[in-house]
């Protein structure tokens, strides 16, 4: 029996396997769904909710909703930018980003999608958070002022690393990523070798002392949109 | 000090135009309309040195760069000569050490042209007394498009040399601890020096008409806004001229040295600052004379006074002309700033030249570091004067302290001599006219202040002008705009 189903993105026919997430389809048919928490080779999370796309005209999410014969998802829509537009545009003012001087900017993926989706200026008022920075690692270092709970270190470290360095406190306004250690990244067994230290798609866990060695002009997102990469396949 | 139960008047002249920012002057007159005293208020706060603190310190070259928009290379360099004492990578490359230079030259050369055909030529081609309707960039543009041209052409090539050295023309990124992040291309030297003739072509022509004006007036100039002072610069171990690098200098009016040679990874055995309760500018002054004689001028005319000689040609040549004037001794004339400064225009494409034809421009050893230390001091001129930049980086790399003392801040005191010198010989009665207005802030615009940088707020207003009686109730108001 063929595992192998075909639905629609847009009026567009698409092959897929199945099993696979609409999200996977997808990209494999080199058609962009915008994504933050999702990545490759990371179990699906759902949570940032960038990906949504209508399925049969409901709301789902891409990278964990799995594909189906037949069914007719909307992507690239005003209305489904519109609302990625405005989730972005939340994760901005609910942190603190501030992209003139981040060493992330260029290869920022958040950057990157308020760029794409032509976001350039605030919609919502700063919430201005106070949020903690944990230096204390020798080599890595945490900024939560820009962390926007994507999950993907956690993921990282558990999943592909086997350590279970990063993990979810508080809850609401008040959650946000904590180490399993009794204070500190220090107190961890992270290193950098680790996945976990590279999945950040913000500038919120960062490598020390290498911030801003690539120099403009060179960086991931200088030239192309995000989601070009899988557009040109 | 005046105050209000001595029956004392207050004129006060708000925002001053064509600077970098905003501020505040007051006129005190006593009983007989006579000027008691007068102040330049600088009255934006923005609080950098505070909020730098908890960052990484790699990030401070590109963050604390922010303070500006007109001369961020500065800032950008100075603190990024701090991180290199953190890194323990202070002997950079030649091609990290190059790189900057043509940065930092760029600047220069973009600054001093914007300052000299925007800023500053309709007071010298119309005169401070001419109708404000023309006496400004518009009426230049109007009466010499050609120089209006020369301006924005020259300060495109300077912005160009920025983009090409710190990856953006504004807010770069290209120097980081210990070196830099890029070195220059083949393809993006040859872009330069396609206009390069043209633009040292244009800087003789811009140091010429400062020079003229400056010799023809020189009589109506000299007591303008002038007074003797000490002055302050980075020198090179020889004595020359150095906008990058080198040791403190100062002297006198009378051009005795006060400091010299000093490593300036110890200017807080010399240099302290003083806090005044009626502004948010701090005033510095040399330790050893106390903050009553101690105070100094930075700039264009600090440094060409304090220097024994520049190392490029035409611009040494344009050096002795200048020292001629007051023969060979410290040139305390307000006014020579604007000389002064196309001098170091001059210089400034002149070491381009030279640099655009370095090879070492093209090599690939970017970066060095070695021994980790927790405090780094980083100094440059400024297209302004000197710029200093002091932190303390904790075991973790981050920063705990940040003290910034930037050029306008140098220039605090010199710039309320020149307001109260002015105000003195040109204000009569309690009648604010448009000639007194512009000859105080004629006096100002000398030093090219940039007030924004020196506490850091955005926003422009118009001009306006207030007159007040010692109660306080407004006498009469102008406004411009």
């Amino acid at each position: 029996m063929s595992t192998t189903i075909t639905f629609i993105i847009d009026e567009v026919e698409v092959k897929a396997q199945k099993g696979q997430t609409i999200l996977e389809a997808a990209d494999e048919a080199g058609i962009y769904i915008p994504r933050l928490c999702a990545m490759k080779d990371l179990t699906p999370f759902g949570s940032c909710r960038v990906c949504t796309v209508l399925v049969n005209g409901r709301p789902q999410a891409a990278c964990t909703q799995p594909v189906a014969p037949g069914i007719v998802v909307e992507n690239n829509t005003e209305k489904l930018l519109n609302i990625r537009k405005n989730i972005i545009e939340m994760l901005f003012v609910e942190g603190n980003h501030f992209c003139m001087f981040c060493e992330k900017s260029g290869n920022c993926e958040l950057q990157a999608l308020a760029y794409r989706l032509g976001i350039d200026a605030p919609a919502f008022p700063y919430q201005f958070p106070k949020r903690e920075i944990d230096a204390t690692h020798r080599d890595i270092f945490i900024d939560r002022n820009r962390c926007i709970l994507c999950a993907r270190c956690v993921r990282a470290s558990r999943d592909l690393d086997g350590k279970n360095v990063f993990q979810f406190i508080g809850r609401g306004p008040e959650k946000r990523i904590a180490v399993n250690a009794q204070i500190k990244l220090s107190d961890t067994d992270i290193n950098l070798t680790d996945k976990a230290v590279d999945v950040c798609p913000v500038g919120a866990i960062l490598r020390k002392r290498v911030g801003y060695k690539v120099p403009v002009g060179q960086r991931l997102y200088d030239h192309k949109p995000i989601g070009s990469e899988i557009e040109t396949r | 000090m005046a105050t209000a139960a001595n029956n004392l008047k207050t004129v006060h002249i708000e925002p001053i135009t064509r600077v970098e920012g905003h501020g505040k002057v007051s006129i005190q007159l006593d009983e007989n309309n006579q000027v008691q005293q007068a102040r330049l208020h600088v009255v934006e706060f923005r609080g950098f040195e505070r909020f730098v603190q908890g960052r990484p310190f790699w990030e401070a070259p590109v963050l604390v760069q922010r303070l500006c928009g007109i001369c961020p290379v500065s800032h950008h360099l100075a603190a990024a000569k701090a991180m290199d004492i953190i890194v323990g990578g202070e002997n950079l490359t030649p091609t990290a050490e190059k790189m900057r230079r043509l940065m930092h030259y760029g600047q220069f050369f973009q600054s001093h042209a914007l300052h000299f055909f925007h800023l500053v030529s309709p007071d010298l081609l119309f005169g401070f007394d001419a109708d404000p309707a023309i006496r400004n960039v518009i009426g230049v543009a109007q009466k010499h498009p050609d120089l209006a041209v020369q301006g924005v052409m020259m300060r495109k090539y300077g912005q160009e040399i920025i983009k090409a050295t710190a990856g953006k023309k504004i807010h770069g990124t290209g120097a980081i601890p210990g070196g830099i992040n890029k070195n220059l291309s083949i393809e993006e030297r040859d872009s330069f020096l396609k206009d390069l003739d043209q633009m040292v072509q244009w800087s003789r022509g811009a140091l010429k008409i400062a020079k003229d004006y400056t010799v023809e007036n020189i009589e109506k100039l000299k007591p303008f806004g002038s007074f003797d002072s000490n002055h302050m610069a980075l020198v090179t171990d020889d004595g020359a001229m150095d906008f990058y690098h080198g040791n403190l200098r100062a002297i006198d009016a009378q051009g005795n040295r006060i400091l010299d040679d000093i490593d300036y990874q110890n200017y807080l055995d010399h240099v302290a600052e003083e806090v005044r309760d009626w502004s948010y500018m701090k005033f510095p002054f040399i330790k050893s004379l106390g903050p009553e004689k101690g105070w100094y001028r930075v700039g264009p005319l600090a440094r060409i006074n304090c220097c024994d000689s520049i190392d490029t040609p035409e611009a040494e040549e344009a050096r002795k002309e200048f020292m001629a004037v007051t023969d060979g001794k410290p040139n305390n004339i307000t006014m020579a700033y604007h000389w002064a400064r196309m001098v170091e225009l001059l210089h400034s494409i002149e070491k381009i030249k030279e640099l655009l034809n370095d090879s070492d421009l093209q090599g690939e050893d970017l970066v060095v570091t070695g021994d980790r230390r927790e405090e780094g001091v980083g100094l440059v001129e400024a297209p302004r004067g000197t710029l200093f930049h002091h932190y303390k980086v904790d075991q973790n790399d981050q920063i705990v302290m940040a003290n910034l003392i930037v050029s306008t801040t140098n220039n605090n005191e010199s710039m309320n001599q020149a307001v109260q010198k002015i105000a003195r010989d040109h204000l009569s009665g309690t009648t604010i006219t448009e000639g007194l207005l512009n000859h105080i802030e004629v006096g100002i615009r000398a030093y090219d202040p940039c007030l924004s940088c020196a506490t850091h707020a955005m926003g422009q207003m118009p001009l306006t002008v207030e007159l007040l009686d010692c109660q306080g109730n407004m006498l009469d108001r102008k406004s411009k705009n």
